[in-house]
């Protein structure tokens, strides 16, 4: 057995982390485009036209139940064929957005679901629009509620896009492929590959629930409830 | 001889003094009807006397046992003090029948067929030998109470403790329960309530005590409790609830 | 030479699902094992066996799957052992879904309430005896919903084997790409597989999610 050496792949630690610079805002992009589909279509899931709800519900249940590879390979092989020409990174950010917004509009539906029928009826007796209900008393105190839920996906977001190294976007994952290429370091690479997707999921984590602090004022006064 | 004795029990959860030097002794065979506002440290009083609460400071023996920490010595002291809950805890995936033999197979390593008899025997003194092979949400809250008493009466206890236990049943159903309660005081079991029941607490309590503030504020036998209270705090405390 | 997509070609697809079926089976199998394990390590009240699951947990489930498979697939020769692509496949998936069932699992069992443990303690119950006659049995009925869940998360996780050379359903879409040229036909037969495995997974999933609730609210 031989001994683990990481001074060969850390002499390469540059190309590793221009791969990570590229993980983060592609992850980051997803994030912000699939967070604005997940609230358009969970207020479509509820919206009164069938048509609506059944396109809806189409688009969640497709991607939910297959998997983000196969997703990834139809933008990516699928578009092209159709006269579409688009680049690896645009393909690989319409797939991850495509995939977060459909598991964001399942939690954000669960929590406007959650939203006691009381609230809506003390809105209606106040005088309130249907938007200013849909937009204040259900969807703001809906998104609070599932906050820790979508940090959450938004972190596996950022976990799924190490298979974008398939369609060879220059992320952390394509990095270290090719120092693995580079210097038959296998173990030390996909080891110190573990070691930055964790710090990632770490990092991640605490500048969602910064961001939940910031966004959600009346958790900063209450205290998180869980 | 006293079965229960408590000396200067303390006990803070962060700042609040929540036990503020208690002390009591409790002789076989008493009623003892624990009453007081909430807050006022009688149930956590109650559950420091089975080890579910651990006090800062104070001695308390039951039953001969002398309450430590330690696994074994608290699960030796179980099996002779037993307590029902208010919000009853049956095992909802269990009959009423395997609730009740549960405990005595396990801990006592009773044979099937004895802890069975046992079963049985303690669910008719409790009024429910027909509900041997129900499960409990198929019974009623005060079924479902007196179950707990039997579960508890089937390890033989030689002292029980009652934690608010008709405080979660519709009034209609607590009546079942408090004679229940009342027969197995009458066969002179050792018992200690924490109960808002002042009716039943004046029937058959040998003593009663006001917790106030995390201390005993004055105790004795009914008619005198009850009839003549001598303290401000508790003429008010009565006036209020009576 | 350049094939059409037709018939032959979709049996070809649906051969290569039975792989993912095989693989899925094993990862759920191995992994609840497993996954049994550590959530009972993690409950533990021992300080160092709870850290060490605690430490399993986390970060398993901080790293991408294709990182833990190819740190079997590729890293593991380092130390002599070279697994052929189902091998690697099985054990990296079954190290994945252990960390999750036990993440899972955890979640159920502190789901019982606490007042079925005290009165439990207060039978004069071992830990051991009120584990696995009172708390693990209603755990389990808690279990039932998100463990059948993530079922479908395992089988579309098994598409990245296809990234360490394992022949299951989505490397047989890209070689049938790569010789078809008809990437729509041949990914989306695909997707239809998947979605034809897993769909039903995920209703059964909500349905017994809802009979759960309605039975709890008594």
């Amino acid at each position: 057995m031989q001994s683990l050496v990481f001074a060969d792949v850390w002499a390469q630690v540059d190309t590793l982390l221009s791969g990570l610079v590229q993980t983060v805002w592609i992850s980051a992009v997803a994030i912000v485009l699939g967070v604005f589909i997940g609230i358009a279509c969970a207020v479509a899931r509820s919206a009164d036209s069938r048509v609506l709800r059944a396109a809806s519900t189409f688009y969640v249940e497709s991607m939910r139940n297959t998997p983000f590879i196969v997703q990834l390979f139809i933008v990516f092989f699928g578009l092209p064929s159709m006269g579409v020409q688009i680049t690896a990174v645009q393909a690989g950010l319409i797939a991850l957005t495509l995939n977060l917004g459909a598991y964001s509009t399942e939690i954000i539906r669960a929590g406007i679901e959650a939203t006691h029928r009381s609230q809506i009826e003390a809105g209606m007796a106040l005088g309130l629009t249907r938007r200013d209900i849909l937009l204040h008393v259900v969807l703001l105190p809906a998104l609070e509620k599932v906050w820790p839920a979508l940090s959450s996906q938004f972190v596996l977001t950022m976990l799924a896009s190490s298979i974008l190294s398939q369609i060879s976007v220059e992320e952390l994952t394509s990095a270290g492929a090719l120092i693995d290429s580079r210097t038959y370091r296998s173990m030390e690479v996909y080891i110190l590959l573990a070691g930055f997707y964790l710090a990632l999921t770490m990092v991640f984590r605490l500048a969602f629930d910064l961001a939940g602090r910031v966004l959600f004022p009346r958790r900063r006064a209450v205290g998180a409830r869980r | 001889m006293p079965v229960v004795v408590a000396k200067d029990v303390r006990k803070s959860f962060g700042s609040l003094k929540v036990l503020d030097g208690v002390s009591l002794s409790v002789n076989e065979g008493e009623l003892i009807a624990v009453i007081g506002r909430s807050g006022s440290g009688k149930s956590t009083f109650l559950r420091c006397l089975n080890g579910l609460e651990t006090p800062d400071s104070g001695k308390i023996s039951v039953a001969d046992h002398e309450l430590a920490p330690g696994e074994d010595a608290l699960r030796a002291l179980r099996q002779d003090v037993g307590m029902v809950f208010q919000s009853y805890n049956l095992f909802p995936h269990l009959t009423v029948g395997a609730n009740i033999e549960l405990a005595p197979r396990l801990v006592k390593k009773i044979s099937r067929a004895e802890a069975a008899d046992i079963a049985r025997s303690v669910l008719a003194e409790v009024g429910l030998a027909d509900k041997y092979e129900s499960y409990p949400e198929q019974l009623s809250g005060g079924q479902q109470q007196r179950v707990a008493i039997a579960r508890s009466l089937a390890m033989r206890p030689k002292v029980m403790l009652f934690d608010e236990v008709t405080s979660a049943l519709d009034p209609e159903l607590t009546g079942e329960v408090l004679k229940v309660m009342e027969g197995l005081s009458r066969s002179g079991m050792t018992m200690l309530l924490v109960t808002h029941e002042m009716a039943f607490a004046r029937k058959a309590a040998s003593r009663v005590v006001y917790f106030h503030q995390g201390r005993i504020h004055e105790q004795g036998p009914p008619e005198e409790f009850f009839g003549a209270p001598k303290t401000p705090e508790l003429q008010q405390f009565l006036g209020a609830v009576l | 030479m350049i094939r059409s997509f037709g018939p032959a070609e979709f049996t070809f697809l649906l051969e290569a699902a039975r792989w993912t079926l095989v693989l899925s089976l094993c990862a759920f199998v191995g992994g609840g094992l497993l996954g049994i394990v550590v959530a009972l390590m993690r409950v533990s009240r021992n300080l160092v066996i709870r850290s060490i699951a605690a430490g399993w947990i986390n970060v398993i489930q901080g790293t991408p799957v294709l990182i833990v498979l190819f740190l079997v697939f590729y890293g593991l020769p380092f130390f002599g052992l070279r697994f052929p692509p189902l091998i690697a496949a099985a054990a990296g998936m079954t190290i994945y879904a252990s960390a999750f069932l036990a993440e899972i699992w955890r979640g159920c069992i502190e789901a019982v309430p606490r007042q079925q443990w005290e009165a439990a303690s207060s039978l004069a119950l071992k830990p051991a005896q009120r584990m696995i006659y009172v708390v693990l049995p209603q755990a389990f009925r808690l279990a039932v919903p998100p463990t059948v869940g993530f079922m479908v998360q395992i089988v579309k996780n098994t598409s990245v084997a296809s990234i360490i050379g394992f022949v299951e359903l989505t490397r047989a879409g890209t070689l049938m790409n790569n010789v078809t040229f008809q990437p729509f036909w041949v990914f989306g037969s695909v997707a239809l597989l998947y979605f034809v495995m897993c769909w039903p997974l995920s209703v059964m999933s909500q349905r017994l999610e809802r009979r759960l609730h309605a039975g709890r609210r008594s």
